[in-house]
């Protein structure tokens, strides 16, 4: 919740909320259905709109300052992380099909400036995409990570050069 | 159209190696963490790639109905959320139980 703001901020707030809402389930509407004559077009928009205002809260958490911006730097972090993706699985491709199999697994802690939930849930789930390493859990109030790698090196790339992290942070500005 | 059975080929013969990669993995490595690296990894880019492939085979074999590739893209949306969290859960559960991660030099499991 914002604080210390009028309550003209918050019904815009809400408004948007509620567009963003309507909007998506919209998009949903229409490409699940299939059908696009007036009657079924019209009959969904309806139910979106309904569904839209009674639940907005639940699919938009948050303050929604700023989040059109840290969407469109989201969208530019996934090709990244499509590409880290690739690397991951011909990672563990290598590690699989090699005769000695060179694995040497440990756990690593480390703490992280993020506090919000998308953005946790981001690097979370970036984390376990990416070459060697899966979040065992998070801890939401310190920002605090525990992550199984798979061998020294992907231990290293989260510990020391600390790459994802900053991109993250960097995407939903919580340096 | 010969491009495109190309490219078609191609995904899906590299989202089945990946998929088999991974299923060697789940043979092959010691213990619980590990084999989740496998799984979770594996069948996230595998499954995304197949998909991908009968996507663009759709697209340009029956163009009358786009909505199909474009449920298709959401399907691939969704493994790439739903996968890595599953994988997560599972890990978080094991770690929770307290299940010990196998360290270099000890038995298999």
């Amino acid at each position: 919740m914002a604080f210390g703001r009028g309550e003209e901020m918050k019904l815009g707030e809400r408004a948007f909320k509620i567009l963003l809402t309507f909007g998506i389930m919209a998009v949903f509407w229409i490409l699940l259905s299939g059908i696009f004559d007036a009657f079924h077009l019209i009959s969904g928009l309806i139910c979106c709109a309904i569904v839209s205002v009674i639940s907005y809260d639940l699919l938009v958490k948050g303050e929604s300052e700023e989040k059109l911006l840290k969407s469109l730097r989201l969208l530019l972090y996934i090709p990244w992380e499509l590409w880290q993706i690739v690397l991951a699985n011909i990672d563990v491709a290598y590690r699989v099909l090699h005769p000695k199999m060179p694995i040497d697994p440990l756990i690593i802690e480390f703490e992280t400036t993020l506090r919000k939930e998308f953005s946790l849930v981001t690097l979370a789930n970036s984390i376990t995409l990416t070459p060697g390493t899966i979040t065992i859990l998070v801890e939401p109030e310190k920002g605090k990570f525990w992550v199984h790698a798979i061998a020294k090196k992907p231990a290293a790339a989260l510990l020391v050069d600390q790459t994802m992290q900053r991109k993250v942070a960097n995407v939903f500005m919580e340096t | 159209m010969v491009i495109v059975n190309g490219v078609v080929i191609a995904l899906l013969g590299v989202g089945i190696f990946f998929l088999l990669v991974g299923s060697i993995g789940l043979l092959r490595f010691p213990d619980f963490y590990t084999r989740l690296h496998a799984t979770g990894k594996c069948d996230t880019l595998g499954g995304g790639l197949i998909i991908l492939g009968a996507l663009i085979y759709h697209f340009f074999q029956y163009p009358e109905t786009p909505l199909v590739p474009a449920k298709l893209a959401f399907l691939i949306f969704f493994i790439f959320m739903a996968n890595p969290t599953a994988t997560h859960a599972l890990m978080k559960a094991a770690y929770k139980t307290g299940l010990k991660p196998w360290r270099l030099g000890e038995e298999r499991r």
